[in-house]
């Protein structure tokens, strides 16, 4: 469209010639029609809707406060970790900055984890989703490198040996292996090399990339239009005369208010830890992780911080060396197999019904049986290992591959219910 | 713990959008004791701590355990990441400090430092470690239970050991303060009076000091020093704790209104809808 067959703009307050001159120049009104006023989403949002306008909030949060602790710290091993110590004595409000990027750090995974949950609840993957759930999904690889580079920053042992262990992990790649972990830690240890080079990739490298991909998701979800707890199409139930979804509302006022609600919810409890419970006792910020690295004394117990520990059980939970490879290599397979999964997940689905509330039993039986399994997973990467604990961490991992590995099978024989013509209440 | 879960998924997989805030389970089961906290110091897991009797907003007990503290730990460890000045938020003057804290150091803007290096340290007698956030890796209680676990043992090098930390490198500085005691250990008997075993298979002992020597200070005397230096090492922790709370009072209030405010406005706008 030729700028000069634009309409002025034409609001109701002071700024309709302002407006109008950008709008002449750039696509002001369009964008915002498009991606606001007259996006339609389904009025039948629920709860779990929330999160992801709130990862969003999370991702500016960790950008702002982030942004703030570079000003103070200092990406040397000699003097990293005092550096952040500094941050939270010496510098003005450097507590509250330090507290809300850690606890952001926990509150991402809070709602990516939640958000992702949603998507197995109303099958948002599904077609014509399954690009938008991709690019989902490498927004969440990428926020696991990001929180996995950033934990090793303030240097204390758990940031030190945690990084120590998944570096390791690549040594059991088979021939390029040992090479390649001295070329990820530019050293034969983590050391100085190792904390310049995860420091560059925090501040600008996934950083980047998680801004795009957030954005490539966002204009994903405007161009296919957002699932419902139905799981149905809003889009096939058109008014005829306007052309807008009978069942939709523009997302803004609607959804912006209502996110503003749950916006307000988020930061409420968000602050209760950050001002309350910032450790959150031990889960956010490890208590070994208060003293600083050091390389000579490895710590007892080493465990990733939580939201990483359903992976971290699923690579402990290979024992036995099977058809002559070494144990330790099928975990790493099996822990980057166990987050890759989650890729095929429009492919693997065959049920008729996308939503849970018109799937069968046996679906409804696997879903919780998987987060069953995830939680537990979680749990046990916490704790140290045992024989009766490792036995309970490779039954969940069988069955969390299952629920993937059986789910074109069990989904196509499921009984659901027929879906509705139009979203419910 | 399988119970609980299971009854939370059963709510889950019926897809009930209950608020529920995932962090605030968690700290439920937590607070419950349902869920382990993540275990940080492996060895101490058989070791039952008593929680520590302290208030970080008690300004005479801090100052008190600055005292101690100085006197008696700030010679092999350092606070290096602590600022002298800083003990004015525990109600001290620039003057005070100078005065009567100012050992290792010129200017009361200065770190709290010694004199050794750890690898005169480490040469001399093992290592020393920085007690400026020993309170947040170890933990009150431990610090308490430490202070309070000091025994003599003819087999140890340094004539000491400790229930809390055994085979501990350091003597007991306060012994002076604590005198000498010796463990009695006695074997728990059940009704039959049989050996009673826990449930690991250990044969359980009930730990009892006795004392051989007093010290200058009584029992409780000794106790309300080792309270107020454990006060003191958890304030200088983190010296912000008390301002954090203050200002979370406030934020949480704002914000408690703002979510009653956002959800009116909510209703509002959505009247139309349905």
């Amino acid at each position: 469209m030729a700028a000069t067959e634009k309409q002025p703009v034409t609001g109701a307050g002071p700024f309709n010639g302002i407006l109008t001159w950008v709008d002449e120049r750039f696509p002001l009104m369009a964008t915002l029609k498009s991606h606001l006023t007259e996006y339609y989403a389904p009025k039948n949002f629920n709860f779990w809707y929330y999160f992801g306008s709130l990862a969003l909030l999370v991702l500016v949060l960790q950008i702002a406060t982030g942004l703030f602790l570079t000003m103070n710290y200092k990406p040397d091993a000699t003097v990293a970790f005092a550096s952040v110590e500094y941050i939270m004595r010496d510098v003005s409000w450097g507590w509250l900055i330090r507290y809300m990027h850690s606890t952001g750090a926990s509150a991402f995974f809070v709602c990516v984890y939640l958000h992702m949950f949603r998507a197995l609840l109303y099958g948002s993957y599904r077609k014509p989703r399954e690009l938008l759930w991709i690019i989902g999904m490498l927004i969440f690889l990428c926020l696991m490198a990001e929180a996995f580079f950033g934990y090793l920053l303030p240097w204390g042992q758990m940031s030190y040996w945690g990084a120590q262990v998944i570096v390791n992990l690549f040594d059991a790649i088979p021939i390029i292996g040992p090479d390649l972990a001295i070329w990820i830690r530019g050293d034969y240890v983590v050391s100085d090399a190792t904390l310049n080079r995860f420091f560059a990739f925090h501040v600008i490298a996934i950083p980047f990339a998680l801004a795009g991909l957030v954005a490539a998701h966002l204009l994903a979800l405007h161009e296919v239009g957002s699932n419902n707890p139905d799981g149905i199409e809003i889009k096939k139930s058109k008014d005829p005369k306007t052309g807008i979804p009978l069942d939709g509302i523009p997302f803004h006022p609607y959804y912006t208010v209502k996110d503003i609600f749950g916006v307000s919810v988020f930061m409420l409890v968000f602050a209760i830890v950050v001002f309350f419970a910032p450790e959150f006792g031990g889960y956010f910020l490890e208590y070994n992780n208060f003293v600083a690295a050091d390389p000579l004394r490895t710590p007892l117990h080493i465990a990733p911080v939580w939201y990483f520990t359903p992976y971290y059980s699923i690579l402990r939970s290979f024992t036995i060396n099977f058809f002559w490879v070494d144990a330790k290599v099928w975990g790493v397979i099996a822990m980057g197999a166990s987050t890759m999964i989650f890729f095929l997940l429009p492919w693997l689905d065959r049920s008729p019904a996308k939503s849970i509330r018109y799937r069968g039993p046996i679906y409804k039986t696997a879903l919780a049986l998987f987060v069953m399994c995830f939680l537990i997973l979680g749990y046990l990467g916490t704790q140290p290992v045992s024989e009766g604990k490792t036995l309970i961490a490779q039954i969940c991992t069988a069955i969390y591959f299952l629920f993937f590995a059986l789910m074109p099978w069990y989904t196509a024989i499921d009984k659901c219910r027929p879906e509705p013509e139009r979203v419910t209440k | 713990m399988m119970n609980l879960l299971l009854r939370a998924l059963a709510r889950v997989a019926a897809g009930i959008a209950a608020p529920v805030v995932p962090p605030l389970v968690l700290a439920v089961l937590v607070a419950a004791g349902l869920v382990m906290p993540p275990a940080t110091w492996a060895s101490d897991a058989e070791i039952r701590l008593e929680p520590a009797p302290i208030d970080v907003r008690d300004a005479a007990s801090l100052q008190a355990g600055a005292r101690t503290f100085v006197n008696y730990c700030l010679n092999c460890h350092s606070a290096s990441l602590m600022r002298y000045n800083r003990l004015r938020d525990i109600g001290l003057t620039e003057q005070q400090i100078k005065d009567n804290l100012l050992f290792t150091a010129d200017k009361v803007g200065e770190m709290m430092t010694i004199a050794m290096t750890s690898k005169d340290a480490a040469d001399w007698f093992g290592p020393a470690p920085d007690l400026s956030l020993i309170a947040r890796s170890r933990g009150a209680d431990w610090l308490w239970s430490y202070f309070r676990g000091y025994y003599r043992d003819p087999a140890s090098p340094t004539g000491w050991n400790n229930t809390v930390f055994p085979g501990v490198g350091m003597p007991h500085v306060l012994w002076r303060l604590q005198g000498d005691r010796v463990l009695k250990q006695e074997v728990v008997r059940d009704a039959a009076g049989r050996e009673a075993k826990d449930s690991h298979g250990n044969v359980m002992k009930t730990a009892k000091f006795e004392s051989v020597k007093a010290g200058t200070l009584s029992p409780a005397e000794y106790d309300t020093v080792v309270r107020d230096l454990v006060n003191f090492m958890t304030w200088m922790a983190e010296p912000n704790q008390m301002l954090r709370k203050q200002v979370g009072i406030w934020v949480i209030l704002f914000l408690a209104i703002l979510v009653a405010l956002s959800y009116v406005l909510y209703k509002e706008y959505w009247k139309d809808v349905h």
